[in-house]
């Protein structure tokens, strides 16, 4: 996946200062998903400001869910929701897509709120 | 108009059934009822967070035209996802005219949205505008003996812009419930995320959470845990289920805030699933 000028591109979709961290990691100290993440919520951004051309490859956008926990704590007040949200449409807009309905049973789709299904696909499907 | 335009959405008119009659019951018992938007649609669930992704903005706006033809210039929302996407798209558009002309030259056939109207949570209404002591004065099934781990989870704490109170440490669903006599436990996961639409591809990963949120709940010892979203609901039900083994998780009952204020406004019967639980602690401890 090319990947230059990946953070210019980031800020630019964001409207986040990638550059206003500095690497306190508070939202990395909050986050209830950092277990499941290849990289840490504040080493995303630190590979960001380094341009880091594997960063696209890195599950924390999709693992991250916006629960906003970075977003109220973060002394600098970068909003890091937002820069993971820039990260998923740039592999979304190239029609990449993270989930599809077609892995999943039926009867498990019945019984999910519909408010579960529409925000996964807003959030993994182009 | 007589009474308060509020927004259902897609989930309180199937998963949530429960939600939204006990909501309607409740507003209805204390004089101030709902009235359905008319014509109302998606909100489109979650706030997309990319400047340029106005497209995503419309089912939130066109909601906001529907209020304002019905004549009103707020709209009450009672599922939480619902709550932050119609706030925080109202705050956008209110706030940035070149995404509101951009967004109203893309439809055509509406008429166009000129901003101002304020989205509000119920837990407002039922805080600020009738108060704990009215709720008091028309509870007749007291919840004394009954133990309340108030969940407030991500979106109706988060971001502080739209907060329905302290993003931290958030109290307005406790300060309603204690009104009916419920004891209010303080619970350290209450703002905690239960792992929310993640569990469409990643269950494991949202049990493991909404599991944490439960063991926090059950060990502060709370009998209920009150949610106000129907995924926060839905992932502590599948996780209450799947743990119930586990620390006094099983016998947690999860229930939305307004089931519990419709059983102290002496709902007959009360909300499906309460019943037992509320002949359990309540009763048996001298508060019915």
């Amino acid at each position: 996946m090319p990947t230059e000028n990946l953070c210019a591109r980031v800020e630019e979709l964001s409207g986040e200062n990638v550059f206003a961290c500095y690497q306190c990691g508070m939202c990395s100290a909050g986050c209830p998903l950092t277990e499941e993440m290849d990289r840490l919520p504040s080493q995303v951004i630190r590979d960001l400001q380094l341009d880091d051309p594997e960063l696209l490859e890195s599950n924390a956008m999709w693992v991250c869910a916006s629960c906003l926990a970075c977003e109220v704590r973060c002394p600098k007040g970068v909003d890091l929701a937002k820069l993971m949200e820039a990260l998923r449409q740039i592999v979304l807009r190239r029609a990449l897509d993270n989930v599809s309905l077609d892995d999943m049973k039926r009867e498990d789709i019945r019984s999910l709120p519909q408010i579960a299904l529409v925000a996964s696909l807003r959030k993994k499907t182009g | 108009m007589n009474g308060i335009p509020y927004f259902p959405g897609c989930s309180l008119k199937d998963s949530a059934r429960g939600f939204e009659s006990s909501a309607l019951f409740v507003m209805e018992t204390l004089g101030l009822p709902l009235v359905e938007l008319e014509r109302w649609n998606c909100c489109g669930t979650v706030y997309s967070l990319t400047e340029d992704d106005l497209m995503h903005h419309l089912a939130s706006v066109r909601n906001l035209i529907r209020t304002r033809e019905a004549g009103g210039d707020e709209l009450v929302a009672l599922c939480s996802m619902c709550y932050n996407t119609l706030a925080r798209v109202a705050a956008r558009v209110d706030a940035d005219a070149e995404a509101r002309e951009k967004i109203n030259a893309f439809m055509d056939e509406e008429p166009d949205y000129e901003g101002g109207v304020q989205i509000v949570h119920l837990l407002h209404v039922l805080r600020d505008r009738i108060g704990p002591d009215a709720i008091a004065e028309a509870t007749t099934r007291p919840l004394d003996g009954l133990s309340v781990a108030t969940y407030y989870g991500c979106t109706l704490v988060r971001p502080k812009s739209v907060s329905v109170d302290d993003s931290e440490n958030p109290t307005a669903m406790g300060d309603v419930l204690d009104a009916t006599g419920a004891t209010i436990v303080d619970f350290p996961f209450a703002t905690e995320c239960c792992g929310t639409y993640q569990v469409v591809d990643r269950p494991d990963l949202s049990l493991e959470r909404s599991y944490r949120v439960l063991h926090s709940a059950a060990r502060a010892g709370a009998h209920v845990v009150a949610t106000a979203c129907p995924l926060c609901q839905h992932n502590l039900e599948q996780a209450r289920d799947r743990f119930a083994e586990s620390d006094g998780i099983g016998a947690l009952t999860v229930a939305y805030f307004t089931e519990l204020l419709a059983a102290a406004l002496g709902a007959d019967p009360p909300p499906e699933g309460l019943g037992p639980m509320l002949e359990i602690h309540v009763t048996a401890e001298g508060g019915a």
